[in-house]
């Protein structure tokens, strides 16, 4: 329970997926102008990156590591190289599926989300955790808390950003960095500010 | 009254259609340094209160010089203390000790000799390379340059070691001045603080200069643990061998210039609150955040780490806690700016200083990060703060 608590606390602040890593840049920088749009944005990405690791895990442990298909009587078969392509096979299967799932089930929260659940199906931070979860040899249990907590770290993050950004508006900016310039410098200088975190060892 | 007329002369020339049009900002400032600015408010918007950014920046300055003229005589002080005997300093520092001073610590005038003659080799390069990138921009983009750089500059020149080579110093300053403020328009349009993104920005680009034990007394080859390295290695019991409460409330510990004693910190600070120029919210938010939050770790303990035993008046005398709480947390900027945000972002900061001293071994200290990492939500708790206003007037309303 300890290592869960421990690996939740380090996916959200220490190995923050937008702000130590860089991840998911793309909708980091170009959906972070208003808060309430950021907000939306985090809650898809948490819930989408929750649900995708622990599925990509079992698929792994189940179907594509060395040795996995043993339950099939294929004991030396070796489907890893398979990896990339599943994974991303499946975060878009899943992004559509919950699509259409909200929109019947759940029409506010559908509404409320938008576009950006079909645009995270390209989120390289939903990729990016599906493979920290193989390298780093997550077991289920820890992989649906480490979905959780990068979601939420790169939530807090774009929703910070959103937060600097309205702020910004009053700024003077020279004609060369207005727009996506001071925001790659912005996410930097955030960066620096999380750095806080680096070295903490939990 | 020459020069009132001198000014006037030259005033024509660097008005619009002036042969030295581009020069204004150059010529503002020193009109504006020397008198007060004749213009008034021509619109409907009217000040009724005489105090400007001038007068708020000068007084913070005027507030930082207990610290300063303390840490001047604490690094001449520390460096008595620990130097072996028959030390002498090289070059010119050591031939200005000779002529001006001596190396006895029991002198005043020695010690405060000997830490001037460190700190104002800093505070001018600090001032001399930043005041150019201010008017490089000012004159470049023709805005007015702004006495917040007074602010900005003594107080990086105060966060500095004692030891830091100069070339660093202004690398720093460069960085705070131009990528922390001046690309988002100057003063009151940045979202960190200037001078502690540029301490931050040196502290990870040259960690071997900027901490370690060796840095913090002005004698090369020396080595000196802060109060706060020395909680991490060994806990408060270490730290009580070596020092009392008292001496480190005084200030007589090794440390960055300005930060060490909270004395001094605290005139600075009776200052800024009488004049109500630093957010009593956000220096008793700061406290309380650090109170409640180090009494949690103490009561929760820990078999490992000893430094989760500190209680809150050594974090509150260890360090540059009370420097940054009074300095740095209250620059109007970069913190929250609504009532209620306040007292949230306080509280933040001294929650996240005491976590980043007690749990992260990579920093001793935990202040410069904390109160950077809290600027980046203070406008997004000032968003929230408003939306709540909102909500509230708008229930009212129906």
């Amino acid at each position: 329970m300890e290592a869960l608590l421990s690996l939740f606390v380090r996916a959200i602040f220490i190995e923050n997926m937008a702000l130590a890593f860089f991840l998911g840049m793309c909708t980091f920088l170009a959906i972070s102008k208003k808060v309430q749009a950021a907000i939306g944005l985090g809650i898809a990405v948490t819930v989408v990156l929750t649900i995708t690791v622990p599925v990509n895990n079992l698929i792994y442990h189940y179907l594509l590591a060395d040795g996995a298909l043993a339950w099939a009587g294929l004991p030396d078969m070796d489907l890893s190289f398979l990896g990339l392509l599943s994974y991303i096979g499946v975060i878009a299967a899943i992004v559509q599926i919950m699509e259409m799932f909200l929109d019947k089930f759940m029409p506010a929260l559908y509404n409320a989300l938008g576009v950006f659940l079909p645009l995270i199906t390209v989120n390289c931070a939903i990729l990016g955790a599906a493979l920290f979860m193989v390298e780093r040899d997550y077991g289920f249990a820890e992989s649906v808390v480490f979905g959780l907590g990068s979601g939420l770290g790169w939530a807090l993050a774009v929703i910070a950003l959103a937060g600097i950004r309205e702020k910004l508006k009053y700024s003077d900016v020279p004609d060369g960095l207005q727009g996506l310039g001071i925001t790659f410098i912005t996410a930097g200088l955030m960066a620096m500010g999380f750095m806080a975190f680096g070295g903490i060892d939990i | 009254m020459g020069l009132r007329r001198m000014l006037d002369n030259m005033e024509r020339h660097f008005q619009e259609g002036g042969r030295f049009q581009k020069w204004f900002a150059v010529f503002e400032v020193f009109d504006t340094f020397l008198y007060a600015p004749n213009s008034v408010t021509k619109s409907t918007a009217h000040v009724r209160d005489g105090i400007d950014l001038k007068r708020i920046m000068i007084t913070v300055w005027l507030a930082t010089f207990p610290a300063m003229f303390y840490g001047m005589y604490n690094v001449g002080f520390q460096a008595m203390e620990y130097m072996p005997d028959g030390f002498a300093l090289e070059g010119w520092r050591g031939s200005m000790v000779e002529m001006f001073g001596g190396y006895d610590s029991s002198s005043i005038w020695n010690c405060l000799w000997y830490g001037a003659l460190f700190f104002v080799p800093i505070y001018a390069v600090t001032f001399l390379v930043g005041i150019s990138w201010e008017f490089l921009f000012a004159v470049k983009r023709g805005h007015e340059v702004n006495e917040g750089f007074f602010v900005t500059s003594v107080l990086f020149a105060l966060i500095c070691p004692p030891d830091v080579p100069l070339w660093q110093v202004a690398l720093g300053i460069s960085f705070g001045v131009v990528v922390a403020k001046e690309i988002f328009g100057g003063t009151g349009k940045n979202f960190l603080n200037p001078a502690l993104a540029a301490r931050a920005f040196l502290y990870f680009a040259y960690p071997v200069q900027l901490s370690g034990d060796d840095v913090w007394v002005a004698v090369d080859g020396v080595t000196a643990a802060t109060p706060l390295a020395l909680i991490a290695s060994g806990g408060i019991e270490m730290l009580q061998q070596q020092w009392t409460w008292t001496q480190a409330f005084v200030g007589a510990i090794p440390g960055s210039i300005g930060e060490t004693s909270t004395l001094a910190v605290f005139l600075g600070m009776a200052l800024l609150l009488v004049t109500r120029i630093a957010s009593y919210r956000i220096i008793l938010g700061v406290f309380l955040g650090m109170v409640v939050f180090s009494g949690l770790l103490n009561a929760i303990g820990s078999d490992s780490n000893p430094a989760f035993a500190t209680p809150w008046y050594w974090h509150l005398v260890a360090g540059g806690f009370a420097f940054g709480m009074v300095f740095m947390a209250t620059e109007p900027v970069s913190g929250a700016m609504t009532n209620s945000g306040k007292w949230a972002y306080g509280v933040l900061i001294g929650v996240m200083t005491v976590l980043i001293r007690v749990v992260n071994p990579a920093f001793p200290e935990g202040i410069m990060l904390a109160i950077l990492f809290a600027n980046l939500f203070a406008p997004l708790i000032d968003h929230f703060v408003v939306q709540a206003n909102i909500k509230r007037r708008v229930a009212r309303v129906q």
